[in-house]
């Protein structure tokens, strides 16, 4: 039994050392570089291995494209420029966050749409059942009496 | 009015299913190439046959030509040779082949033992052509008009059904429009 848990936290040990091998080494001057660059390569997708980040994929080509944000950065380039390069290469497919134009505004906007949406129909129904509530407890003032004592009387039954 | 607005939420769920029915079937590892409709990137690389020679993106114009993606390590490549071969003899296709990311020794051998189908060899062993065409997984086939500029790209295996369905119309429009 002891033996079983040592070996699996020799596998899990394992596993966190393949999941390490990712990183290379790159230099940066100041800290906030560096930052800019975690932070295009979490938002980078890597063509290959679908539903990872560049920053998290050891594929090659994700390897290739680390380089490439690294050597644009380094000879200054924006991080549009940046992201443009790998688009033009790639596709659209790699940018996570598509840009906001005519064919993506559908998909930026929706949330929004379905909000706006959920909203009035919940309004539509409150409004429509305080109104015939309304309608409903329109009884005439004899009717009213009547319902009175009919309740009186049951509480004094119990 | 009130009735038929009871068969809204079956009216929605039709169209969604709709929708969706239309994304089933579709392979979602093929991607488009943004490289379409654009010249083949300038490159000047090493000629794999003869490392002092070096090929530069007109060996690319002048004939419609497929520029495929290969490398020895590449199991798939080895599946789609018979095909290029075929192409290359029996169809008279120009094939230019674009060594990715390989060694020299270990492409030879490769040929050596399928053949060869391609008339000029790019020899790209750090895949910087290959990263500017966007290549993301050997193999691939571009179709290059006579003029060099990229006409289509085949991610994955070439044989004789992609060829007929997709490659071979291509390369006909791409031959009229020369």
């Amino acid at each position: 039994m002891r033996n079983i848990h040592g070996a699996l936290v020799l596998l899990i040990l394992c596993a966190f050392g393949a999941q390490a091998e990712v990183s290379e080494v790159y230099d940066f001057d100041t800290r906030a570089e560096e930052q800019r660059y975690q932070n295009l390569i979490a938002e980078l997708r890597c063509p290959k291995c679908q539903n990872q980040n560049i920053a998290d994929s050891n594929a090659p080509i994700s390897k290739d494209m680390r380089d490439q944000v690294y050597r644009l950065m380094k000879n200054g380039a924006t991080n549009d420029e940046i992201v443009g390069d790998l688009v033009g290469r790639f596709g659209e497919f790699v940018q996570y966050k598509p840009p906001v134009d005519k064919r993506t505004i559908l998909l930026w906007a929706f949330p929004a749409i379905a909000v706006v949406v959920g909203v009035a129909i919940v309004a539509g129904v409150a409004i429509r059942s305080r109104k015939r509530e309304k309608e409903e407890s329109a009884l005439s003032p004899e009717e009213l009496a009547r319902v009175k004592k009919m309740l009186a009387d049951k509480d004094q039954q119990a | 009015m009130k009735r038929l607005l009871l068969f809204l939420p079956l009216v929605i769920a039709v169209g969604v299913g709709i929708f969706l029915a239309a994304g089933i079937g579709k392979d979602p590892t093929k991607l488009e190439s943004a490289r379409i409709g654009k010249p083949v990137p300038a490159f000047s690389l090493e000629n794999l046959n003869d490392p002092t020679q070096l090929l530069d993106e007109s060996v690319l114009k002048g004939e419609v030509a497929l520029l495929n993606v290969w490398a020895e390590w590449c199991p798939s490549c080895w599946d789609e040779h018979e095909y290029l071969m075929w192409l290359s003899k029996e169809k008279g296709v120009r094939i230019v082949g674009l060594n990715y990311k390989d060694q020299r020794e270990t492409a030879f051998s490769f040929l050596g033992r399928l053949g060869n189908p391609y008339d000029e060899i790019i020899f790209d062993p750090k895949g910087s052509l290959g990263f500017d065409l966007g290549v993301y997984g050997a193999p691939e086939t571009f179709v290059i008009d006579a003029n060099g500029i990229v006409q289509y790209r085949h991610v994955g295996v070439v044989n004789k059904q992609v060829w007929e369905e997709v490659l071979q119309p291509v390369i006909q429009k791409a031959k009229g429009n020369s």
